[in-house]
């Protein structure tokens, strides 16, 4: 069951038996359309690759062919190694990023949880600033 | 709309008709903003005239730099990843058409309804990334390591303040469906003032500015531009590409821009429809047939007028350093936007 705006009330009617049928549920039905624009942007880009590889010229030599470091010859492999400064932050992000997840559903029903929700909420929202602030106070948050 | 031609389309043509509607809507706004913004704007604000041979004024300019780059020779180097690469400008291509999937054009001109719509963008947005450490790891080139990586750091740190700062709208409109995110702005009234409607741009300026700010940073446009910096990366992580999947960035870039513009209209300026009380609706049944078309006209121009000010602040500002960029994400959004939901949730509560 739909809450708010449904399909229905928009006078969309998806009855009409389709290459999947008519069973197929309108939330299915939407999501089904991301199919669809995902499909067609691989399309478009495939078409426009494949004229632009019709039209181009080709005269690949092996000069040409060098990885390009401004213009002096490459040093040793383009994959060299490097440090990635930032492994830290990306665990940081991956926290904060599922404990916003969990903020989302009370947001969409807040007048529905009420005070409770909120004093439950604000102290959630307390600890992950007081992570934020543990990370800072160790150093973590400073680029090395 | 369907219902209103009152003609009984099949699936695959009301498929068909949505595509051929996204495409509109994706490829329109980045030849507007490339035109407008990145050709005269640009020009005008350096006292310089831009281009001005092809056509009136230079309007035909697009069509020539197409031509141009279609002709161009397609080098990939020996050492590259040749999948990887030849695939990374299709998935940012790919990012854009998705993302413009969750854009609601009017009362019943959407091309998914999703209820889910906030978290849906949110998850597509981030995909662009993946095409930019794809395109960075598979061209064997330092540049363009340093330019993926440099993209994907930025990307961890700005998806934080634009998902709280999207997590105001949404306490406020109390859904994540973006269409009933419209129709509140549209319908409400701030604290029981209701001339305005209420575009959360008043009721959430502080997530408004917090989101625009993760927008420039995950477009990587100036002053976030590190991935890109062409003064030390020479292009960042497109410095191998060349030819059309050249071009493919770069229409995906100011697509991208069109597409976060879109979104930002309809989170915080009301969508699709003006917000003023005396149009007289009170829910989407209410809204006449007719604002399935003018509506992508007045969304268009609430993207142009975002779309400017992203350019503006291109222009204007220098780069940041990555520190300074990585400092001002957490030290200063985070802890920000953390309070702003506090304060938001209170008095929504309270009130």
């Amino acid at each position: 069951m739909r809450r708010g705006i449904g399909a229905a009330e928009f006078g969309r009617d998806f009855t009409s038996p389709g290459i999947f049928g008519a069973r197929m549920s309108d939330f299915l039905r939407d999501y089904l359309n991301v199919v669809w624009f995902a499909v067609a942007a691989l399309a478009i880009g495939g078409l426009l690759l494949g004229l632009a590889a019709a039209i181009r010229p080709s005269f690949p030599s092996a000069e040409k062919n060098i990885a390009y470091e401004s213009g002096v010859d490459p040093v040793g492999m383009g994959w060299s190694q490097s440090q990635i400064r930032y492994y830290v932050f990306a665990l940081l992000f991956v926290i904060f990023d599922v404990e916003a997840v969990f903020l989302f559903p009370w947001a969409a029903n807040i007048e529905r949880y009420g005070t409770f929700g909120l004093v439950v909420m604000l102290i959630f929202i307390v600890l992950l600033l007081d992570g934020l602030v543990y990370a800072w106070k160790r150093g973590l948050l400073r680029w090395v | 709309m369907i219902s209103v031609l009152a003609v009984e389309i099949p699936y695959w043509g009301q498929s068909l008709l949505r595509v051929l509607g996204g495409l509109v809507a994706v490829l329109l706004p980045a030849g507007a903003i490339v035109y407008l913004f990145l050709f005269k704007m640009m020009s005008f604000m350096q006292s310089r005239l831009g281009p001005m041979e092809a056509g009136p004024y230079g309007s035909m300019q697009l069509l020539a730099e197409v031509g141009k780059w279609l002709q161009k020779e397609d080098i990939s180097p020996d050492n590259v990843d040749k999948t990887v690469f030849k695939l990374a400008p299709v998935v940012v291509l790919l990012s854009t058409f998705l993302l413009i999937v969750v854009v609601p054009f009017g009362p019943e001109a959407v091309f998914a309804d999703l209820d889910a719509g906030v978290f849906y963008f949110l998850a597509v947005g981030s995909v662009s990334v993946l095409g930019i450490l794809m395109a960075g790891w598979a061209s064997a080139n330092k540049y363009s390591l340093l330019g993926g990586l440099r993209a994907a750091g930025q990307l961890i740190a700005y998806e934080l303040p634009m998902v709280l700062a999207t997590l105001g709208v949404v306490i406020q409109a109390e859904s994540m469906n973006l269409n009933r995110i419209v129709e509140v702005q549209n319908t409400e009234a701030i604290f029981g003032f209701e001339w305005l409607g209420n575009p959360f741009v008043i009721t959430q300026f502080l997530g408004f500015l917090i989101f625009m700010i993760a927008v420039q940073a995950e477009l990587t446009q100036p002053p976030f531009d590190m991935p890109i910096a062409e003064s030390e990366l020479v292009s960042g992580y497109m410095t191998e590409y060349s030819g059309f999947r050249f071009l493919m960035f770069f229409i995906a870039e100011f697509a991208t821009a069109g597409v976060f513009a879109f979104i930002a209209a309809t989170l915080f300026l009301g969508g699709w429809g003006v917000p003023f009380e005396w149009f007289g609706w009170d829910n989407l049944d209410d809204v006449s047939w007719w604002m399935n078309i003018v509506g992508p006209l007045i969304l268009f121009t609430k993207m142009l007028a975002l779309v400017f000010v992203i350019m503006w602040v291109r222009f204007t500002y220098p780069r940041f350093r990555e520190d300074q960029l990585q400092t001002f994400a957490w030290k200063f959004l985070i802890p920000l936007s953390l309070a702003n939901i506090a304060v938001t949730a209170i008095l929504k509560v309270a009130v």
